[in-house]
This record gives C-alpha cells, structure tokens and sequence, in this order.
C-alpha cells in the first residue's frame, strides 16, 4: 500500500494574456481565475493511479491563502483521500519557505503515523516559476528526489519514474520513501464527476500553519515581456495570392507539385 | 477583411443575436448602407450569444414576451436552425403544482400547447430522470433547441446578398461623437464612421458603449452558471445534438439540457454574481470568451447535488466527468424587460440589449420596424428604454433590482409582488401622514403609493362580506378587504387619493397649440381651463397612451399621465414638438403633486376648507380652475377615475402635505377616509368599465376595439387618424368587455378569485379565437364591491361580446361560470354617470 502526498498551488490560470497586479508582483487572477499548475495536475492524476494500483492513500497539500481549498479539492474530486491546508501569505513566502512547510506538515504527519511513501510535486509553479522546491523538500525531508518525471511506476518499495530527457527517456528506479517533481504530459488529467465533487465535499480537510517565520522571495517585480514580434506574412489578397500561396504549400512540401 | 468605410446610413454594433438578427431585418424592411461593428471575431466574438444554452421555452406570464418569442421560433424555425425537442417544467411541491396550473393559464391564454402530466408520463420520456423525486410537470411539446450562431451568421449573409451590409469585425469601438443631442459619429480603433443612426447591440456592453454617448442603458452584466457533464452513453446512444426533451427542475431553479452526448445543467439558484460592464475582460485577457467568466465551484454544489437527485443514474455514472463550467455573462434589467428603442439621450442611438436567445429574432424584426416606420407590430411598450425614470437607470437601482430578481428566474412569482429593494425612493409630501395612517405601500415608478390604510380595517367588520373576502391565500396575497372596504365608503361618503406618482408635463410655447392637436384624438383647440381626456394613437390607430391634457393659457398645455408610463410618454411629446422651437416639454413632475377628492360628501368637505364655488355648476366636469384653499394655491380640476363627484387637486410638491393635512381634517367628520390605490386602480375603474393604458390598452388595440370610438372626429389631422377613419368602417376583429364571475367555487368547495391573465373560454371549456387569432384573456381582474362581483376584462371575439353572453373562465385549471356584462365602455356602475355630474 502505498500513501502518497501530491502538492498543489493556487495559481491564476495560465492559459489566458498574463495580467499583473498594479503593484507588479503578481499574477492578477480576476479575469482568468485561479486553477492548479498544470504540472500539479499531472502530479494528481500520477498520485491517484500510484494510490488506486496499491489500494492506498492520496493526500492532497497546499501552502496558500484560505481560497486554495478549491484547489485541494479540485483535487479530491479526482480521486484525492484527504487534504492538508498550510494557511499562508504566499506572497511572503519564497520556495524555502514553502519546502519548509511541507516538510513540516509531512513529519506532523509522520508523527501521527502516517508515512508518505511518496511525495510529488509540480516541477515548478504557473504563477512564479521557481524550480526550488521539491529538491528543497528532499534535502529537508533526507529523501532522493528525480526532478522533470512524467510516469511513476510503484512496486513494493522501489518506485520507476520516467521523464524526457534530453538525449531520449531518462528511466530512474528509486527506493521510497522518496520526492519527484512531474512535468506535464506524461499523463492526461481528468475532469471530476459528479460524484466525484460530491465526495470531494466532504472529505477531510487538516488546515494547520506553518511554524517558520519566512525569509521571503527576494523578488523585486514581474514584467511581462514584450509580445515578440509577429512572424505572420500577408501573401496578398483574394484570388490573386494564389500563387505564393501555392509556393508556400509546395516549399512545406503539403502539395507535391 | 473588409476595410473599415468612413461613413454609413446605419452602425450596428455588435454581431451576436441581436445585432445579426437585426441587419437582417432592417435590410429586409429596405434599409442599406448598414455597418456592423464587433470588437471580436466572426462567427462567434465572444458576448453572450456564444455559451448560450440555446434552448427555448414558449411560455411565459408576459404576452410581451411570449408573443416576442413565438415569432423567433418561427424565424428560427425558417432559417432551419431550430430543433423540436419538447419540454418539461416538473414540480418537486404542490406550491410549485399550483404555479404549473397557472403555467397552464397563460399557455392557454397565449396560444401555446401545453398538459400537466403525471411524474411517470415524464420518465417514460426521459427514462434516466427519477419520477420519485417529483409530484407532477407541464409538458410543453413545441419546446425545442436553436443553432444561434448558425442562425447569426445566415442574417448576415442575407444582408450582405442584398447589397445591404458590410461587417467589420475585430474593431472596437473607442467612442462617440454627439452633436446637439444628435449622433453624428462613431469612433473605433480603426477610424471614423459617421452615421446618424446607431444601434447599440452590445449585449453586457451596452451601458458602457451607451456612456460613451451620454446615454444609459440600465442592464447589468450578471452570471449564470452552467456545466456539462459526459459523456453520458445514454445519451450518445442517439445521434444528433438533443433527443430528449429539456427538463426545467423548477423548485430547484436549475435546468437539465441535453447537448449531444453531455447533459449540460444550468443555474438560476446561487447568489447574484453582478460584474461591471468595465470590468468585463477583454478578449486577450479572458481564459475561455470574455462572457465565460472563471466557475466558482462553491456557488454550484447545491445545484450538483439536487441535479443528481433528479437524475441519479446519468450524472452519477463515474465515467461522466465535468468537462466545461462557466460563469456565464448575461444581461439582467431592473424590472426584466428588455431594453429597446432611442434613447431619450440621443436622437439617433438606438438599444437593443438585455435580450435573450428566445428574444432575440423577434425582438430584432420589431425594433427594426419602429426605427423604419416608428410602429412596431408587437407592442414593445414594456421594453421601451424610455421607460425608465431618472432614479431607475442608477447602478445601485440596477444592481439592487436584478439581485434581488436572480433567483425568481424559475420563481414562483404572484402578479401583484412588490419589490422589496431599493424602496423609499420617491416619497409623497403627505408620506409620514400615510405611514401614520398605516398605509401599506406600493411602489409605481419609485414612488411610495398607499395601497390600502390599516386604518380603515374598521371598515371591513362594518360592510362584512361586502368586502368580498377571499379564501383563498394565493388569491388574498398583496390584496386586502379593506380595499373593498374603502371604496364602499368612498361610494357612500368620500376617499381621499394620493396620486402624487402622476407624470407631469406642460407643453408651451406660441405653437403649443398646433403641436398638442397633432398628437392628441381629442380637440385641443378649447377654452381655457378646459380638461380633456384623450387618448394617444400611433400612426396605425394603436394606444401610445391615454391621459389628460388641460389647457391652462393660449400657449400652455399640462400633460397629467400616469406615473408607470409617464417618461415614455413624455418622449413620445417631446418627440413632436416642431424643430423651430415654437413648442416645448417641460417636465413639471417634482413640481406638482395631486390630491383626488371624490365622493358624495366631496363637495360639502371642500366647501368647509375654501371659499371657492366648486358645485357642479360652479365647476363644471372637465374643466379646472385656480382656487384658493386657506392660504394654499390650488388647482383644481373636475375629473375621476372613480365615478364620483370631484377633483383633482394640484399643488406644489412642498405644499402637498399641508392640503393633505387640511382635507383629511375636513372630511373626517363627513365620513371620508383616505383611500389606497387599490380602489383608484382597480375597483373604482372597473366598476366604471374605465380602461388603463398597459394592460387593456397598448399599440396593438384600437379605439373600435375598446369600445372608445367617437361619434365625429375632430377636422383637424391628428397622428392615427388615417387608421382610425379606415377601422370606423370596418367591423372590429376583438371587442373589449367586462364580464362578472357567476360562480367562484371550486371543486374543493373554496371560493377562488381570479387575479389577471387567464383564459376566458365558452362555457364548456371550448377555445375562442378573435379576427387577430388571438385567444381572450382577463386583462384586469378585480372586485366591484358596490355590484357584489368580481369583475373581469377581456377581449373577446366579436360574436362572443354579447351582452348576457354565458362563458367561463379557466382558474388553476378549473373552469368559472362568467358572464358578459357590457361589449363597450358602459359602466357596469350607475350607467348614467349621475355620480360624476354631481346628480347622485
């Protein structure tokens, strides 16, 4: 059986033009809303089928405002046992401060009698990005850590975590109790069912604070990058710019001739 | 992409329903050179059009809108977009039973095939819904699906194939220019276009783009949310978008649409999500389209839960997974009526907004004729954007009235249901006398009205059943005995009416005259101090509003309306006025208020508080003259509404209490005692066979049809005479008459009185069916205390409007013995008009 704890972020959703608050050190999330790293989504769905295979457990954890509640049980609703709440500030606290938290809630749990056999995490964050904190966690937890895996394969205590490499699929074997931290598109997330926001609903949900005092981010401010210049060339208008337009198609050989 | 032209004979901006259903008919009715204008991309740039559920009930309380919505489904229907696909209203209560039975009265009423049914009739249908969960449901066969975009993209071919229309998307419009009230110009991020007609069909942008103008139009962006759920095999067993028909879980105020091989379930059940127009996102910004806002989750899980209950199996199937949830953006109106017509702002800027999927063909053909010949064929009188009063079109007006009308979407919602937000907003004079008096208001046109004083509650053990009691909850609630009460000692002493939510305009200037005489029916061409009551026809012969005009000087005409209708009233003069200045409006509303005084003892309580000799003689009826009461200045004019003897009063506003204070001293000992509007309303009129503008009279009925025809119509032209020369010769398709219920028990042996809006049928239940097509149903109902009836209005066939006439009218689906007691304007009360002459 094993028991895994997958961590989750409140973020705006990414997908839409990237609005930043006035002050400029956030994401602003009014127009889109807010959602999970999609990593994180990934992470869930990779959590569920570990825990679904070997009979055990998913917790879900987030460090965040109230609010990420809907994140946790967004969560739940695909599968999540039960959750964990790090009530926080997020805008105070930097990736130290959220890997020490974790960790903190991990060993409460450990405490309580709940080991995490496996703990996956986003490989980073849609809103800040940082690329810090499963390693962080592994160091503060003494636990291996494989960063950018997409499939997770548990058998007894030995789990195989597969990622895309550079040079081709990097296949790594290791000893639980261990940390991973996924990139998306190894697996696809699903949506919750009915019933599975119904039992979402009701299952428990721990909210604890962190006991650390933070040290912050050290960010100064987000800008968002200029659009990089359009690459779209106009061929011409009407039945006149078929001919380029022929051209084009043979040169990306989608016609033959 | 068509280049953006400099000029055009019409702008239409916006590209969802509205404003390709719009470009459709306008280029149908001959207009060309028409601009369309959207800030997103064809077919589908992003308002509220593109995540509409789509589907379309025909019922409706409002003949407005069923009417309305019964010529977009033909459209619909023409453009081969629309898809029968039947549907149910099911009721998990028997409160909720009660209102399908009422559903069944206007379906009735308003031509729409309609049956209650058993639960198990409805799962025979829709086998995955839990016939256990509810007690019963009204099936409406003709219910069906519409493809609006399809139906949007083929208006705008239609257009362009007539050589009528240019579409220009992907241009935002940045701004307006006005000219001396005037459109002259609309300015976008791609130029200028100079028009001196633009509509603004912007869906939940209008108010903004309408700012731009100077003009408002009072919607609010408001959410309504919705998900979709599959695939569900049951229903991708059958091919196409919907074989089921569409269940409205009315008690839950969500609905359950079939959408290929999801069930998308809807919400009018969470809070109220009001946005701004401003804060609306724009298409960069937004996730999905800038009107599918982010799902709040929390909101829905109610509705989830109640949606399984309905339909266990289907929405619990694990494998059915929640796809696609929004926050979606609609249009909400304070009062709920779409928002049509010129704007009272701009000459020339049109609204067409706050206008649903089911709305938007028909609504779209009856503004394009009014802006072509000013008439459109189904009265749009409720919609009318210059219905709103100053204080109504403020956004705190708008965001209270639509929050607090959000969740009676699906409500069960009685005819006479107050609005219990942002009240005490215009207030009487005499007000703190009336809240001493116990006086329970009503609101017309934000004014606090006195419906009946609980004070006079005394009244109703001294008259007994005169006052008419009522069993029946439903039929008591927002009414009162002691209505009944105050009439009959109005009749047998006197009453005392506030009538301060009176409209009131002067018309003035050296060509007063001849502008008044062009609008009104009645000769306006009388002596000073003369009062006349007229009706107001459109070109066609149909009620623009009926009201009184007294002439007060040689240049100086004051217009008195009622206080509902009276700003479109008044756009309808100011309209008019000649363009040389010679004539023009003046809004005297916050000037004046109005006093009614009528009764037997009227004339003796004046006489106790002026000098002045207002006798039958020495005032006669429709005239008015300046009097003086104590140290007050009063203009007193002799009409009614009620059918009794006595005034008008009018005062200056700040003057008002102290004449009220006056006459309520000098009329106690006579037996007077203040009156509601229950009785100015309605049973002081209906007694009088008096018809009201709005309910009996709109633009689709005629003075031969309400029985208000003249034996000789003045020489000189007015608006409608045409018509009305023309219809005089002809037999009347329908005829208004007061029938009188013989019978008001049940079947459980309770009495029931009917309250307006059902259907009247022959006496064995049999449909009768006027020369319009139309189907009779009671326009006003109410008691005649001083007959011992209830008494009903209707139009009726012309070989059914005969006196004596036995027929029946249909009640929570039981039919009531009636009787047809005048075919015209005849009081059923002294016929003789002896009262009102000062005779009785």
């Amino acid at each position: 059986m094993s028991n895994v704890l997958v961590c989750v972020k409140r973020v705006p959703d990414p997908t839409g033009e990237v609005v930043l608050t006035p002050d400029g050190m956030r994401v602003d999330g009014r127009f889109a809303g807010y959602t999970t790293s999609p990593h994180e989504e990934a992470a869930v769905a990779l959590a569920v089928a570990v825990a679904e295979a070997s009979e055990g457990t998913v917790t879900v954890l987030s460090v965040g405002p109230p609010e990420s509640i809907e994140q946790i049980r967004a969560a739940l609703a695909v599968g999540g046992t039960d959750g964990i709440l790090v009530e926080a500030d997020s805008d105070l606290l930097g990736p130290a401060d959220v890997a020490a938290a974790i960790a903190e809630a991990v060993q409460a749990r450990q405490a309580a009698g709940t080991t995490y056999d496996l703990v996956l995490l986003g490989n980073d964050a849609a809103d800040t990005g940082d690329f810090q904190v499963g390693v962080r966690l592994s160091y503060l937890l003494d636990r291996p850590v494989v960063a950018g895996i997409q499939t997770v394969e548990v058998d007894g205590d030995v789990a195989t975590l597969r990622g895309e490499g550079p040079e081709g699929t990097e296949v790594y074997e290791v000893t639980l109790p261990a940390v991973a931290t996924v990139l998306e598109g190894g697996v696809t997330p699903r949506y919750p069912s009915v019933m599975g926001r119904m039992r979402a609903k009701k299952a428990e949900v721990e909210t604890r604070t962190w006991s650390g005092s933070p040290a912050g981010s050290g960010r100064e401010a987000l800008v968002v990058p200029e659009p990089p210049p359009s690459q779209v060339t106009v061929l011409g208008e009407g039945a006149a710019a078929a001919p380029a337009l022929v051209a084009v198609l043979r040169e990306l050989k989608v016609v033959q001739r | 992409m068509a280049p953006l032209p400099s000029s055009a004979r019409c702008v239409v901006i916006g590209a969802g329903i509205v404003g390709n259903s719009l470009v459709h008919h306008l280029a149908e009715l001959g207009w060309t050179d028409i601009v369309q204008l959207d800030k997103g991309p064809l077919p589908n740039p992003g308002g509220s059009t593109g995540h509409a559920s789509n589907f379309i009930f025909p019922v409706d309380h409002s003949r407005e809108f069923a009417d309305i919505t019964l010529d977009s489904v033909r459209q619909y229907e023409e453009l081969g977009v629309f898809t029968q696909s039947g549907g149910y209203e099911v009721a998990r209560t028997e409160e909720r039973m009660e209102e399908l039975r009422r559903r069944m009265s206007s379906a009735k009423a308003w031509g729409i095939p309609a049956e209650l049914v058993t639960p198990e009739q409805v799962a025979e249908k829709v086998p995955f819904l839990d016939p256990s969960v509810i007690i019963g449901a009204a099936w409406f066969p003709t219910v069906g699906v519409v493809d609006s975009l399809r139906a949007g993209t083929i208006f705008r071919e239609r257009a362009v194939e007539r050589g009528a229309l240019t579409t220009v998307p992907n241009v935002e419009v940045t701004g307006m220019e006005v000219v001396d009230g005037r459109i002259r110009a609309v300015e976008t991020n791609q130029g200028r276009i100079e028009a001196d007609t633009v509509v603004v069909a912007c869906g939940v942008w209008s108010p903004r783009i309408a700012r731009m103008a100077g003009a408002h139009i009072p919607l609010t962006p408001a959410v309504h949310q919705m998900i979709s759920v599959g695939p569900c095999e049951v229903l991708a067993e059958r091919p196409g978008e919907i074989s089921y028909p569409i269940v409205r879980d009315m008690d839950t105020f969500c609905y359950e649409r079939q959408h290929g091989s999801d069930m998308e379930v809807g919400s009018y059940a969470h809070r109220p999500i009001l946005w701004d127009p401003d804060d609306i996102p724009s298409i960069e910004q937004a996730k999905l389209s800038p009107t599918e806002m982010p799902f709040t989750e929390d909101d829905f899980d109610p509705q989830l839960e109640q949606a399984l209950e309905l339909m266990p199996e289907l929405l619990g199937d694990e494998r059915a997974e929640i796809r696609y949830a929004i926050n979606g953006l609609l249009s909400l109106t304070p009062d709920g009526y779409p928002i049509l017509g010129e704007t009272p702002e701009v000459k020339g800027l049109w609204s067409a907004a706050a206008v649903w999927i089911k709305e938007g063909p028909g609504t779209a053909r009856a503004v394009a004729e009014w802006m072509t010949h000013g008439n459109p064929e189904i009265d749009l009188g409720h919609s009318d954007i210059a219905r709103f009063h100053p204080h109504q079109r403020t956004r705190a007006h708008v965001r209270a009235r639509t929050s607090e009308a959000f969740n009676k979407t699906y409500g069960i919602v009685h005819p006479g249901e107050q609005w219990s937000s942002n009240r005490n907003v215009r207030l009487a004079p005499m007000h703190a006398s009336q809240r001493d008096l116990g006086a329970v208001f009503f609101e017309t046109a934000g004014w606090e009205r006195p419906h009946w004083y609980e004070s006079n509650a005394g009244l109703v053990e001294e008259y007994g059943d005169a006052c008419m009691p009522r069993e029946h909850e439903w039929d008591a609630r927002w009414w009162s005995p002691v209505i009944n009460a105050e009439h009959l000692r109005m009749r047998e002493a006197a009453g005392l009416v506030d009538l301060s939510a009176f409209a009131i305009f002067d018309v003035v200037g050296p060509r007063a005259l001849e502008a008044v005489q062009r609008i009104i029916v009645a000769q306006a061409d009388v002596r000073v101090g003369r009062v006349v009551y007229t009706p107001v026809l459109d070109e066609r012969g149909g009620f623009r509003s009926d009201l009184t005009v007294m002439r007060l000087a040689h240049d100086r005409f004051r217009v008195v309306t009622g206080g509902a209708h009276g700003m479109a009233d008044k756009k309808w003069f100011a309209d008019r006025m000649p363009e040389d200045g010679g004539a023009v409006v003046v809004d005297l509303t916050s000037s004046w208020t109005t006093i009614g005084l009528w009764g037997p003892r009227a004339l003796d309580i004046v006489s106790s508080v002026t000098d002045a000799d207002l006798s039958p003689s020495g005032l006669g009826f429709g005239s008015c003259r300046e009097i003086e009461v104590g140290g007050l200045h009063v203009l007193a004019s002799r009409i009614s509404y009620v059918g009794e003897f006595g005034w008008e009063l009018y005062t200056p506003m700040e003057a008002g209490a102290a004449l009220w204070a006056r006459l309520l001293e000098a009329g106690t000992p006579h037996g007077m005692v203040p009156v509601g509007i229950g009785v100015y309303g309605t049973t002081g009129r209906l007694e009088k066979g008096y018809r009201a503008y709005g309910t009996e009279l709109d633009t689709e009925r005629t003075l031969m049809e309400t029985g208000m025809s003249r034996a000789k119509w003045k020489d000189q032209d007015f608006l409608g005479k045409d018509a009305v020369l023309a219809q005089a010769g002809e037999p009347p398709k329908t005829v208004l008459c007061s029938l009188t219920v013989d019978d008001h028990t049940s079947a459980s042996g309770r009495k029931r009185y009917m309250l307006g809006g059902e259907p009247i049928l022959t006496r064995d239940g049999g449909t009768l069916t006027d020369g319009h097509g139309r189907h009779p149903y009671v326009t006003t109902a109410g008691s005649a205390p001083s007959l011992g009836k209830h008494v009903l209005m209707a139009f009726l066939p012309p070989d059914a409007a005969v006196l004596g006439n036995e027929l029946a009218v249909s009640y929570m689906e039981e039919l009531y013995p009636v009787t047809v007691a005048a075919v015209d304007a005849t009081p059923l009360f002294d016929p003789g008009n002896e009262r009102i002459r000062g005779l009785a």
